[in-house]
Order: C-alpha cells, then sequence, then structure tokens
C-alpha cells in the first residue's frame, strides 16, 4: 500500500516538474499582461531542440540548454510580432504553436536522433528515506532546480525593480507608461523569460524523463500550463498548487488502472481544463486577474 | 494627442490635396510590395528548410500541384478539402467582427460533428430529410457548445479567448468518452468483429451528395453550403441592420452600448453562430467525407479555419479564396509522401504564411506611428 502510494506520488511529483517550469515563466508573462498561448510551441520546440541537441553533441545536459534557446528563439519571435509589431499576440500565438508543431513533426522525420537521458540524482540518507524518499529526493538532477528557480521567480516578480515595472504594465500599462516605464520591453522581456523557462520544461520532459522525442510529445500540456496559471489565481503558490494537482491527475490516469482502480481516464485528462473553467467562473469576479490581461498597449490610446 | 496624430488617423477618404503634412511615403508605396516580399520570403524559408534535410523543394512543388490542381479529380480534392475551412472561417468571421475572438472552432466543430453522427446514425426517416436534420444538428451542437463560452463571458466575466481554448480539450475528451461507449457512440459489435473506438458507418442515403463524374472531376455539396453561407453572411454583414449593429459593437463597444445595441445578444448572437458555422464544417466533414467519427477526426480544421480568417483580414468574401488556397496546401500534402518530403511542410507553409501576411500591415502601422510621433 505505501509503495503504491509512493509511485503514485513520486510519478505525480516527476510530471509536475516540467509544467512547473514551464508555469514560473507563464506567470512572469501574465504578470506583463500577456496570455502567452504560444507556451505549448515553446515547450514543445524546447523538448525537440534538447534532443536534438543531446544528439549533436552527445550530451544530455546540453541538450537542456539547446532546449532553453529554441524557447528563447521561439518567444523571441512572439515578443517582436505581438509588442513591437502589435499583431494580435493569440494571432501569433496560434501561428506559433502551427508552426512547431508542423516543424518538429517535420524535423523529426527528417534527422537523426539519437535517445539521451540526463543523470538520476539520488540525494543520499534522505532518498533511503519512506515514502519522502522516492517522493522527492530521487529524481533527475534537473528537477531540483526547481528549487533555485522558484524562489528565484517570485523575488524577481514580488520584489525587483523589474518586477515591480513588470506588473505595472500587466496592470495599468497607461499609467505605467507615463511613469516612464518601457512598457512593451517589459512585456517582451516577459515573453523572452517565459521562452527560456518554458524551453526547459519541454526539454526536462524530453531528455528529463522520457529521453527521447515523439511527434507532438507536449501533447497540449502548454495549454494545461495556462490554465495552472488561472487555478493559481495569477498567484506563484497557487501556480504551483496548480502543476501539482494537474500532474497528479496525470500520474493517476497513468497508474491506476495498474492498481485496479477504474477512474474515468478521460475525466482525468480533462481535469485541469475543468478546474481551470471552474476557477475563472468563481474567481473572475474578485478581480484577482491582471486588469491590463491580454490587453495589447498602444500608447496614447485609453 | 497632437492635432498631427488626428489628421492622420483618417488619411485616405477625401484628403486635402493641399495638405502640407501629408507626404508620399515609402510605407504607402511599399505596401504591396512589401506583402510580395513578405509572402515570398516565407515561401522561401519553406524551400530552404526542405532543401536542408537533402530533398528537392522542386520535387516538393512539383507533388504539390499534382495533388491539388493538376487534374480534375485533384481540383475536386481542394475544393473538398477547402469546404469545412471555408465554414469555419465565416464563424470567426461573424465572431472577430462583433469584437469577439473565438479560438475554440476545433472543439465546437468536435461537438457539432458527434451531435450530426449521433442523429444520422439513431433518427429513422428519409436519407434526405436526416441528412438535413444531421446538419442542423451539427450547427445546433456547434453553438451550444459555444454558448458555455458565451454564459461564461456575459455571467461571469471568463475571458472568451481562454474558455474557448480550454473548451477544446474538454470536447476532445468529451467526444472521445461518447466514442468510447458502447451505450454511447461506439460502433455496434457484429459478431466475430473486435469494435474500436468509432461509430458505426453512416447509412448511404445520408451521405452529402457529390456532383459530377468520378473520377475526373467531381466535388461534394459542402462546398455549395459553404459558398452560399459566404455570400450570405457578407450581404448580412454589410447590407443589413443586424450587420451593422454586429460591427458597431466591434468597432466601439461604448457608442454602441449608447445607440442601443445590446451586448449580449449580438455579442452573445455572434459568438453562437460562430459556433454554429465551426458544427456546420463538423457536420459537412461527417457527411461529406469521413462518413464515421473517429480519432483525429477534427483533423486541425478547426485552428486551420481559424487561420484562413485571420488571413482574410475576416472578410467574407476575401476567405473564400484564401480557403480555396489553404484546401489545395491539405490536398497537396497529401501527395508529398511519394517524394520523401514529410507532409508536415504543410502546416509549416500555413503557419508561415499567416505570420506573413500580418506582418506587413504591423509594419505599416509601426512605420506610420513613428512618422506621427516624430
Amino acid at each position: 500500500m505505501i509503495d503504491d502510494l509512493a509511485m503514485v506520488l513520486a510519478s505525480s511529483v516527476r510530471l509536475t516538474v516540467p509544467l512547473a517550469f514551464a508555469a514560473c515563466g507563464e506567470y512572469i508573462a501574465e504578470r506583463a499582461g500577456t496570455i502567452n498561448i504560444s507556451v505549448e510551441a515553446m515547450m514543445l520546440g524546447g523538448a525537440f531542440n534538447a534532443v536534438w541537441g543531446a544528439s549533436l553533441t552527445g550530451s544530455a545536459s546540453f541538450g537542456l540548454v539547446f532546449g532553453m534557446l529554441a524557447g528563447l528563439v521561439i518567444g523571441f519571435v512572439h515578443a517582436q510580432f505581438s509588442h513591437r509589431l502589435s499583431v494580435n499576440t493569440y494571432v501569433v500565438g496560434l501561428a506559433l504553436n502551427a508552426l512547431v508543431l508542423g516543424l518538429t513533426s517535420f524535423l523529426l522525420d527528417s534527422v537523426d536522433l539519437t535517445g539521451h537521458q540526463v543523470d538520476a540524482l539520488n540525494i543520499p540518507v534522505l532518498s533511503d528515506l519512506p515514502l519522502l524518499g522516492p517522493v522527492l529526493f530521487a529524481h533527475r538532477w534537473p528537477a531540483y532546480l526547481l528549487v533555485g528557480v522558484i524562489p528565484l521567480v517570485w523575488w524577481l516578480v514580488q520584489r525587483s525593480r523589474f518586477g515591480l515595472e513588470l506588473r505595472a504594465a500587466g496592470e495599468n500599462p497607461q499609467s505605467a507608461d507615463v511613469t516612464g516605464i518601457d512598457v512593451r520591453r517589459r512585456r517582451r522581456q516577459s515573453v523572452l523569460l517565459c521562452g527560456v523557462l518554458a524551453g526547459l520544461g519541454g526539454a526536462y520532459l524530453a531528455v528529463g524523463e522520457v529521453g527521447a522525442f515523439n511527434q507532438n510529445m507536449t501533447a497540449g500540456r502548454g495549454f494545461v500550463v495556462i490554465a495552472a496559471v488561472i487555478f493559481g489565481g495569477w498567484t506563484l503558490r497557487g501556480t504551483m498548487a496548480g502543476c501539482l494537482v494537474f500532474g497528479a491527475a496525470d500520474a493517476m490516469r497513468l497508474a491506476l488502472p495498474a492498481l485496479g482502480v477504474h477512474l474515468n481516464s478521460q475525466l482525468l485528462i480533462a481535469a485541469p481544463y475543468l478546474l481551470a473553467l471552474l476557477t475563472m467562473m468563481f474567481l473572475a469576479k474578485t478581480h484577482r486577474q491582471p486588469a491590463a490581461l491580454g490587453a495589447p498597449f498602444v500608447r496614447g490610446i485609453v | 494627442m497632437t492635432p498631427t496624430l488626428i489628421s492622420e488617423r483618417a488619411p485616405a477618404v477625401a484628403a486635402p490635396p493641399a495638405d502640407p503634412r501629408r507626404r508620399p511615403r515609402l510605407a504607402d508605396l511599399g505596401t504591396p510590395l512589401l506583402y510580395a516580399a513578405s509572402l515570398s520570403t516565407a515561401l522561401v524559408l519553406a524551400g530552404l528548410l526542405i532543401a536542408l534535410v537533402g530533398q528537392s523543394p522542386w520535387d516538393a512543388a512539383s507533388a504539390m500541384y499534382d495533388g491539388s490542381l493538376a487534374d480534375g479529380a485533384a481540383i475536386g480534392q481542394s475544393i473538398d478539402q477547402a469546404a469545412p475551412l471555408l465554414l469555419v472561417a465565416i464563424g470567426s468571421v461573424i465572431a472577430a467582427r462583433a469584437g469577439i475572438f473565438n479560438i475554440g472552432q476545433e472543439g465546437q466543430l468536435l461537438v457539432g460533428a458527434s451531435v450530426g453522427a449521433a442523429i444520422a446514425l439513431f433518427t429513422p426517416g428519409p436519407g434526405p430529410l436526416v441528412l438535413i436534420l444531421a446538419l442542423l444538428g451539427a450547427a445546433v451542437g456547434g453553438a451550444l457548445w459555444a454558448a458555455i463560452a458565451a454564459l461564461l463571458f456575459y455571467w461571469r466575466g471568463v475571458a472568451v479567448v481562454i474558455s474557448t481554448l480550454l473548451l477544446i480539450f474538454v470536447a476532445n475528451q468529451a467526444v472521445s468518452y461518447a466514442v468510447n461507449s458502447p451505450s454511447l457512440l461506439r460502433e455496434k459489435a457484429v459478431a466475430g468483429q473486435v469494435t474500436t473506438s468509432q461509430t458505426d458507418m453512416l447509412a448511404e442515403s445520408v451521405w452529402l451528395p457529390r456532383i459530377g463524374e468520378y473520377p475526373d472531376f467531381n466535388i461534394g455539396a459542402g462546398i455549395f453550403i459553404a459558398l452560399v453561407l459566404a455570400v450570405g453572411t457578407s450581404v448580412v454583414l454589410v447590407r443589413s441592420r443586424l450587420g451593422f449593429r454586429v460591427r458597431m459593437l466591434g468597432l466601439n463597444p461604448k457608442a454602441a452600448h449608447r445607440a442601443g445595441v445590446g451586448a449580449v445578444l449580438i455579442g452573445g448572437g455572434a459568438l453562437l453562430a460562430s459556433g454554429a458555422f465551426a458544427g456546420l464544417a463538423g457536420g459537412v466533414m461527417l457527411t461529406g467525407s469521413g462518413h464515421r467519427m473517429q480519432d483525429g477526426f477534427a483533423d486541425n480544421v478547426g485552428f486551420d479555419g481559424l487561420l484562413v480568417a485571420l488571413v482574410a483580414r475576416d472578410k467574407p468574401m476575401l476567405a473564400v479564396p484564401v480557403a480555396l488556397f489553404f484546401g489545395a496546401l491539405r490536398a497537396g500534402g497529401g501527395f508529398l509522401s511519394a517524394t520523401g518530403v514529410p507532409r508536415y511542410i504543410v502546416a509549416v507553409v500555413t503557419a508561415l504564411l499567416v505570420l506573413a501576411t500580418v506582418f506587413p500591415a504591423a509594419y505599416a502601422e509601426v512605420r506610420r506611428r513613428r512618422t506621427a510621433g516624430a
């Protein structure tokens, strides 16, 4: 019983980690006022590029860097189109999602990829603890990066000058503009940060957990990430809790049949989206979302 | 805001001939040129990509041509592919003109097709009547799925973009559940055969009729439905009082409110109409080509149809040629496998073309703003 529980929990954590990296990025982007739907493209591009990079260099850890670069490039294109050229951000996001899905599927059929996986790192002593050990202290090494990334993102958004300006751009861009904050630049930077983190999330999925790339590997995880940020009410701790809940739903879908428990798998797949919709339904009137979320910024037009 | 900026905002119509501030600029002359450059860049990039993986772009192009335009059969294929794209695009145009951005067509299409399948499979009656009922049911199904987003928006203020996007994945799973449940849509067991997760084949009497001679040139009736609706939508949007209200709501919600345009009625109606068109597209795909629901039924038609509307800049009549072009790309993609170029290049080309068509207008706008600000 305790072994089954440990297995389900450990697999929940494993499935949460890629979501959590990407959700940190999406959280930054949304606080700056962009609903970045190309996070799916960033994760998928990151996953592909990580495996490609690992195949080229022979090192899975370099693959992670390649994955982050792919996310950065996609973020750059998105940022230039939507926060320099003022093209509707959803249009750009949809086009980028289609582009990256097509491009990765195309390249998967055209280039040779070899499987690579980063090393596992079992924390000595702690990983031997019953239940907690396998759940928290026996993962692939990049998973532990989260321990640093989450506080760093929190500090960046909530405590730094940069974060203050970023949140101002998301709450009231007109006032931010008048006080001398370059709203569009802050938003571009937030999308770039989102790209790096979502690329890392996708890369972790590919070279961390699976060790290979397959077509449409992320399969909508980017949209789960958006759902997590909404579910978390645009707070970082809520977002992370959302990732954990959605990761657990995913793990249960995979693990429950083996344990002889029958829960409808379609319901478990749909759970993140349903929970996000319900959250929005109940939170929508409490004004917890950034006030200018999704609104393009054009100077002088109120 | 400076007076200069105001005069810049209304340039073309009856510009006084001797306005000293108004000089011809590169951005004015260059817009068509910019479009040409931008579109060719997209195609060159796609060609380079093919060359980069060691295939011949020319072989790929000629295979695409063979599959989409070379003879009557190929042209018929392209037109068949274009019909659902056009239907989805018209719906997207209606919503966009009312200032509502619906991106959940993929889900609305699936739900519509499932409702259509349920009606077509379980309604007794003469074929043509059942067919019409199935198509209408598909439209109603799509509209009801969009109605969830409308309800969430007007009741609780949930952004339509997000709710329609998330509802796609809910629809995927709901339809997958229906198609997997023997008590719902899953195919009926025949002794000695294993059932898979798909519906029964529709009876031939409820298939959408095909026109023309096989195999020379033959097209499904779907395109005629789509064309009639495109013309109708265009006339209603431009010529009717209803269309005026829709456009007014989209252009200036505050003015529309003052003028007595009901945002819930007109805006919600536009969102439902857009869902209905997506659902109808699903119905046309079901009765016109697939004849059964199975995994991957939607095949990105919802998303591609939305891209058609974006490229057509929300004009229903412009959506017709764009849909035909995208349909030709999809049809041509089926012929690529012989050349060794993965068919996914079609998705790459489509997405690059979308970015290429939004670029020039945006660039010209930035140029205009910079010049005005200087």
